[in-house]
């Protein structure tokens, strides 16, 4: 379903993902972990067509998305790590508009909006403004989104992240069941090892933009003597702590913070 | 198509689901009414010019335009970053087709904050000169509108941070206003000025829309148009060339 090959990325003379490749496979829940700044949003990016790669092939559903642009993306969903809600509109508005961008045929959108906030239990608070959720409602608002055109393909890049043990718990198990009654695969990104381990079937990490390792949870455990995924990932990339720099979108970020603890 | 209108449809609601951002934004507007207006009257009228008020009340329009259609666009480095903007990147629909709604958006809020603006002149004894003006103002608002959404979206496509944006602010928004004839005649200037003003497209917007309200014009409203439609052009399409090439 996803094929990459020689994917390269480079920021000036910065090499942001170095030479990687890996597969998954249609209906797979794939877990792409790795420390900050090893490469995984910009990957993600790649696969989204948000970021022209360097070099390299990209394959997602037989298509080359930097060719094939708008096909490809009809056929994925994606949840960004920042928000991307519109929180003056309500929660089905949020939805509707969603369905008219990826054509979503008008007589079953009102019925797939229904079934997807039914599903993250969000129907009953369908017509208030998306700025009145918390934080936890406004991930199940944007994964229940990403399902809506029935994509092929779900990128879920950190989508716990701020999340208590109860939102990550239902929403992962939400997302594993849409996983299994509708086909979708999922590719995620998260630091929690003991979600990856819960729910992918295969898992890559990747550290300073190259691949060090792939494969199961058991196989990475065994390859490193290890007892959890936590301990195999420490293993595989080190316990030096990474400080990037901060870029504009993290300042942005940090700004973003500021106000809305402010309003809070 | 359907894409274009409701992107055009959020812009609207947002709009008037924000009454506090309403009120807020007719502040400026007012104050310069008001201030200007009144404050001014009676050295314009010593010096032969007539009302100032009936002088400075198409500049205040122009102004209010001007400010909310250029925010519309520059407000695109937040909202790709944080909002819904982003959502529509990796929508199925051409970039275009979302710059237009965007900017459609933009600009139809911009001309109902202006019609505001214009009631607020009428409150404090503005008069334009007939009824049949309102439609070409409100023409002549559109084209604003149109040429600085597109130039707010080109902007606001190439910004990085925050810290652009104060600079965007003072140094190019700011002297598009003040150097439109929005407060001041273009007649008798010195010669660097008067160049800058002709360089200036709102110039021909502010002068289009007083030709409209009160009958005064410096160029003329045909080359008021011609300028405002060629900007609009060459600037929708600077502003969908940078839109398209959004990464993040």
């Amino acid at each position: 379903m996803i094929k990459v090959t020689n994917l390269v990325k480079t920021f000036g003379d910065f090499t942001a993902v170095n030479n990687v490749s890996f597969e998954v496979r249609r209906g797979e829940i794939f877990a792409f972990l790795g420390p900050n700044g090893a490469g995984k949003t910009t990957t993600i990016k790649m696969l989204t067509t948000l970021l022209k790669p360097s070099s390299g092939r990209i394959e997602l559903d037989g298509l080359d998305p930097a060719v094939k642009q708008n096909e490809a993306r009809q056929r994925f969903g994606i949840v960004f790590q920042d928000p991307s809600l519109d929180s003056e509109l309500t929660a089905y508005e949020n939805m509707d508009v969603h369905a008219v961008l990826y054509h979503v045929p008008r007589k079953v959108r009102a019925e797939r909006i229904e079934f997807l906030l039914n599903t993250f239990e969000l129907w009953p608070r369908r017509k208030d403004l998306v700025k009145t959720f918390s934080g936890g409602m406004r991930r199940r608002l944007e994964i229940a989104r990403g399902f809506l055109h029935t994509p092929k393909i779900l990128f879920l890049d950190e989508p716990t992240l701020g999340l208590d043990p109860q939102s990550r718990n239902q929403l992962w198990t939400e997302v594993k069941n849409l996983n299994q009654s509708e086909g979708v695969t999922v590719f995620l990104t998260t630091h929690y090892m003991d979600e990856a381990d819960r729910i992918a079937e295969q898992i890559a990490i990747i550290d300073h933009g190259r691949i060090v390792a792939q494969g199961s949870s058991r196989k990475l455990k065994e390859e490193t003597g290890t007892d959890s995924l936590e301990n195999a990932f420490l293993a595989l990339t080190g316990s030096s702590l990474r400080d990037e720099k901060a870029s504009s979108a993290d300042q942005l970020r940090q700004m973003a913070r500021m106000w809305s603890n402010k309003r809070q | 198509m359907t894409a274009i209108y409701i992107l055009w449809l959020r812009e609207l609601k947002r709009y008037f689901r924000s009454r506090a951002q309403i009120v807020a934004s007719l502040g400026q507007p007012v104050l310069y009414l008001l201030a200007l207006g009144f404050g001014l009257e009676p050295v314009f009228r010593k010096a032969g010019n007539g009302s100032y008020m009936q002088f400075v009340a198409p500049g205040v329009i122009g102004m209010t335009v001007l400010f909310s259609s250029v925010f519309s666009g520059i407000g695109l480095l937040w909202d790709r970053q944080f909002g819904f903007l982003k959502e529509t990147l990796v929508a199925p629909v051409p970039r275009i087709r979302i710059m237009t709604g965007k900017a459609l958006g933009g600009a139809t809020v911009a001309i109902l904050q202006g019609l505001l603006v214009v009631a607020a002149c009428l409150l404090v004894g503005f008069r334009p000169r007939s009824l049949a003006a309102i439609p070409i103002a409100l023409l002549f608002m559109a084209l604003i509108a149109t040429v600085f959404a597109s130039l707010g979206i080109a902007i606001g496509s190439k910004l990085e941070n925050m810290q652009g944006f104060q600079l965007i602010m003072n140094f190019l928004v700011m002297p598009i206003f003040f150097l439109s004839g929005a407060l001041f005649p273009l007649t008798n200037l010195p010669k660097a000025l008067a160049a800058i003003t002709r360089l200036d497209p709102l110039s021909y917007g502010i002068d289009g829309l007083r030709a409209a309200l009160t009958g005064v014009s410096q160029f003329g409203v045909a080359t008021d148009l011609a300028v405002l439609c060629g900007v609009a052009i060459v600037l929708m399409a600077l502003g969908s060339y940078f839109f398209s090439k959004i990464q993040l």
